[in-house]
């Protein structure tokens, strides 16, 4: 027995059908060469040297001292954050889900809340903890009179970046718990169970999987960050920051590559454990819709607290939001409060503002339809298709995932600055926009493949089958039925690209060259040199232009969206 | 209506899965050889899971065959990808286009065809008419009701006018009423159209109802193949005779054959007469298959019995009798003016030789 028959008529209707055959080459040498080629030459550049194959470079950096530091100092942060972001995403998770909320200001700000990391820059915490918590903190040095705090290091990074990730673990944690079936607990209370004993008998170990997994997802996007450290971590170093200054402060590309293997063998080992054995897990312990709606707590024993304290830290992240704009709007922080405009005029008078927005607006405007479209044609080829190298393909844009934005950059440098393998091909785009969009592309290729994925899994797959049916090619069938029904996921996608695209910072940070003035760069640069007026600025500025093509994007799926046919009648 | 009737036959066709649980390979069809004529309304029939879609969604180019070729219209097709194939399949779920109004969805087929406009609005208009729905060409497909988006479904397939039709359980998600009336609708319409028609379901009622001929299947083979009489009265095997309609299996010997083909079999040790016995000889072993409607509650016949139970259902007396360690289950049709058994109760079993199949 063997089906051999069937593979080979198999390939022979996907060889009769040339616009997939092209679509998948291109796909596959695209991925090859911007997500595989660029970790495998980090490998063969540390691994392989003048002198042949060896450790060499690898004994080199472990000898160094502020790099062990940093691999431990990453280690830690990004266990703690995990932990804490997991915790309160639960938190949040826990009372929108079960608690019977009595204003609707409260859910409005979850919502808000659960937006606002999406939409904004990933530095803009760690402006706003520096100008409340820092030497000339509104909150430290006017209210509480404390001159001389310091919020550089291990807790500014591990606060910053709990209040930025936690929002990721309260979505994933939210959509798990609505899943629930309300009997389970129901059964408990009814068999006398306290409130207490349902939540850690029942509600926590049906939850377990799901934590693992919000855990793991955080510990990687925390290991990977490279803005927050960059701000706020002062001497504090991780992995991400200190093969960043090995190549821009040392000029040790070598060694920088031999780091970069080691962040990304990190990065990756989570990956594999977070997406093989506990996405699998979280999901199949929770199986189909709850049956009914749920009982929401009342008891005010219970609701009142955890909704203050939802509500406290709520706010909390409002304010720091809302710091960024004053900041820029301030004539000396923490010294003058008199309105000003002179730091947005600056922006635009004395540091290439124009520029900077130019180039970064027309970047990203060029990344995120292809990054979208590239997403949807992976996606509709992974759920609806089935080829030899389907296979492939998922996994790599999957790997992107896992990749952090410095091991890429690094990647891109050794492996595009003197050409392909060293070799002087392809060497013009480095250096050149075409690699910036590159980088965006493959920067936001995994979340919008995920996205596409989910939703093209809920089309019935003989939506496709009739067209093809009726006669349509592939290609048609792709134009006329797969599009239009994901067109929501698809604006969504196109957004999601432009915002991650123009908010970009850790891998671009070393590609980008002095012809180009990105808005990050400069937000990062004046930061970096204590100049928060001219930072806010252009934060702001940003903030405005993300948070304005989200609006655009909702107006636009209300308007054009598939709601209006999806609806059951 | 259509531009040619085609027919479909399948040559030792087989598909192999594998069981996603235990990773093996198995046959969910093996070994199929069907032949249909141009024009013929077939239906495969079998329980779930015995690989009915497995070979409609091969003729329709979806699955490749693993072994075997698949001819349609006289030409070798296992090359053809869907969207080459002259076929159209009416899908379970109806698999409407919903982001189309009805008109679109039925013009769909025929824009990637390249028709004309006016052309084919009129057509459009015409096969709307012809499944009942005219004047409802702006509506959104998720405004219809079921029976209403399954008349889609069949227009937009008609309307391209293919070799043949492929339904694959398309009443399922009907309510039992609707069932009735949209199968006889079907008939009706293929026999208008005069197209080829293959049609997959699980319901024997709705086999017998639509099809010039039925395919038996069973854990993906082919079991009997025949029109709806045959199928019924001249069942190859007791799965077949189980599973359309009722059946009763006496078992026993054959103790007598006369020299055509009758002779005596032996039941619970009583002589019973039969007929259409070529295929065995004195002393084989025997299934009679007798269907309830066929069998008769008497005060004197072939086998004695005692009834077990006895149940007025208004249009019929149902009777289950044991006849030695045998169930037999006996309806007696309008039973007003008939002798009504009760529970406990000796009697006998009566039929005729020609009451009975014998396997
Ligand atoms: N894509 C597939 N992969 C593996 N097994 C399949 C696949 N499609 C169908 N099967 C199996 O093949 C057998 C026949 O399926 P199917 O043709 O759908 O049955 P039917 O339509 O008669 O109910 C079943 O056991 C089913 O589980
Ligand atoms: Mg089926």
């Amino acid at each position: 027995m063997a089906r051999t028959q069937s593979a080979e008529l198999d390939r022979k209707k996907l060889l009769a059908d040339p616009i997939m055959v092209t679509t998948i080459v291109v796909l596959i040498a695209f991925l090859t060469l911007f997500i595989l080629y660029p970790l495998a030459i980090l490998l063969v550049d540390s691994f392989i040297t003048e002198r042949g194959p060896s450790l060499e470079v690898f004994q080199r950096i472990f000898d160094m001292p502020s790099f062990t530091t940093a691999i431990t100092n990453t280690l830690s942060v990004g266990f703690l954050v995990s932990i804490a972001s997991a915790l309160v995403g639960l938190l949040f998770a826990y009372v929108e889900v079960y608690v019977k909320l009595r204003t609707r200001f409260l859910s409005g700000l979850f919502k808000v809340v659960s937006m606002l990391p999406v939409v904004s820059p990933p530095f803009v915490l760690s402006l706003s903890v520096i100008m409340l918590f820092g030497k000339a903190g509104i909150v430290t040095r006017y209210l509480l009179g404390i001159y001389d705090n310091s919020v550089y290091g291990f807790w500014g990074i591990f606060v910053v970046q709990t209040l930025t990730f936690f929002p990721v673990c309260y979505m994933m944690l939210r959509g798990l718990l609505k899943n629930i079936d309300p009997s389970l607990e129901e059964a408990a209370r009814d068999m006398g169970a306290s409130r207490w004993k349902v939540f850690t008998s029942v509600t926590l170990p049906l939850m377990l999987p799901g934590l693992g997994n919000a855990f793991l997802v955080t510990f990687i996007e925390s290991i990977a960050d490279f803005a927050n450290p960059m701000i706020i971590g002062g001497s504090y170093d991780t992995l991400a920051t200190t093969i960043y200054l090995q190549i821009t402060g040392a000029y040790d590309k070598e060694g920088a590559a031999a780091m970069a293997v080691v962040l990304l063998c990190i990065t990756l080992l989570m990956f594999i454990v977070q997406k093989y054995v506990l996405e699998a897990k979280s999901t199949a312990t929770l199986t189909g819709k709850a049956s009914r709606a749920r009982m929401l707590i009342t008891d005010r024993s219970v609701t009142l607290p955890l909704t203050i304290l939802c509500g406290l830290i709520a706010v909390f992240v409002v304010v720091m939001y809302v710091c960024v704009p004053f900041g820029a709007l301030f004539k000396t922080w923490g010294y003058d409060f008199a309105l000003t405009t002179k730091w947005f005029e600056q922006v635009f008078t004395r540091y290439h503002g124009l520029e900077a927005f130019r180039d970064s607006f027309v970047l990203s405007l060029i990344a995120s339809p292809l990054t979208a479209l590239l997403s949807m044609i992976i996606s509709y080829l992974v759920v609806k298709r089935s080829f030899r190298t389907k296979g492939f393909i998922e996994f790599v844009s999957m790997l992107a995932m896992a990749v952090p934005g410095t091991v890429l950059g690094v990647g891109f440098i050794r492996g595009f600055s003197g050409g392909i393998f060293h070799t002087g091909i392809l060497q013009g785009i480095y250096g050149s926009a075409a690699i910036l969009i590159i980088v965006f592309i493959v920067r936001s290729l995994p979340t919008g493949t995920r996205s596409g994925i989910s939703a093209l899994r809920q089309i019935d797959k003989s939506i496709e089958e009739s067209a093809y049916d009726m006669g349509a090619d592939s290609f048609t069938v792709f134009r006329t039925v797969t599009l239009p029904l994901i067109k929501d996921s698809f604006l969504s996608g196109l957004v999601t690209a432009f915002v991650r695209s123009i908010t970009a910072i850790s891998a671009i940070i070393l590609l980008v060259t002095p012809q180009f003035f990105l808005i990050t760069v400069q937000i990062n640069e004046f930061a970096e040199k204590g100049s928060y007026g001219i930072a806010c600025a252009f934060a702001t500025i940003l903030i405005v232009i993300t948070y304005g093509s989200v609006l655009l994007m909702n107006l636009a799926i209300k308007h054009f969206g598939t709601s209006k046919y999806t609806e059951e009648a | 209506m259509a531009k040619e009737k085609k027919g479909v036959r399948l040559e030792h066709v087989s598909k192999i899965y594998q069981d996603p649980k235990t990773k093996k390979d198995f046959y969910a069809v093996h070994d199929a050889n069907i032949d249909i004529a141009p024009g013929e309304f077939v239906t495969l029939l079998g329980p779930s899971g015995c690989g009915k879609t497995t070979i409609l969604r091969m003729i329709a180019g979806f699955e490749s065959p693993d072994e075997g070729e698949i001819f349609l219209g006289g030409e070798p097709i296992n090359e053809l990808t869907p969207n080459k194939r002259d076929t159209a399949m009416v899908f379970q779920s109806y698999a409407l286009l919903p982001h189309y109004n009805i008109f679109d969805n039925v013009a769909y087929g025929l824009k990637l065809r390249k028709m004309p406009k006016e052309q084919i609005a009129e057509k459009v208009h015409a096969i709307l008419a012809l499944v009942g729905l005219e004047g409802m060409e702006d509506r959104m497909t998720n405004q219809l009701s079921g029976g209403q988006q399954q008349r889609v479904a069949l227009a937009r397939a008609l309307v391209i006018e293919p070799g043949v039709l492929l339904f694959d359980e398309p009443l399922s998600n009907l309510d039992a009423k609707l069932r009735v009336d949209m199968r006889n609708e079907i008939r009706r319409i293929q026999q208008a159209a005069g197209i080829t028609a293959i049609y997959v379901t699980h319901d024997q009622s709705e086999a017998m109802a639509l099809s010039d001929n039925i395919i038996v299947m069973k854990k993906g083979v082919v079991d009997q193949i025949g029109d709806p009489h045959t199928v019924y009265y001249h069942p190859v095997d007791e799965f077949v005779a189980d599973f359309i309609g009722e059946s009763n299996f006496l078992r026993g010997k054959l103790t007598e054959k006369e020299s055509g083909h009758a002779g005596v079999a032996t039941i619970e040790g009583c002589p019973v007469e039969v007929a259409d016995i070529e295929h065995l000889s004195v002393g084989d072993d025997c299934v009679l298959v007798l269907r309830p409607e066929a069998a008769k509650l008497a005060d004197e016949g072939v086998l004695p019995c005692k009834v077990t139970l006895s149940r007025f259902m208004g249009n019929y007396q149902n009777y289950q009798v044991m006849v030695g360690d045998t169930l037999v289950k006996i309806t007696d049709f309008n039973p007003k003016n008939h002798k009504i058994y009760e529970v406990g109760d000796e009697a006998f079993v009566s039929f005729t030789a020609s009451d009975v199949h014998v396997l």
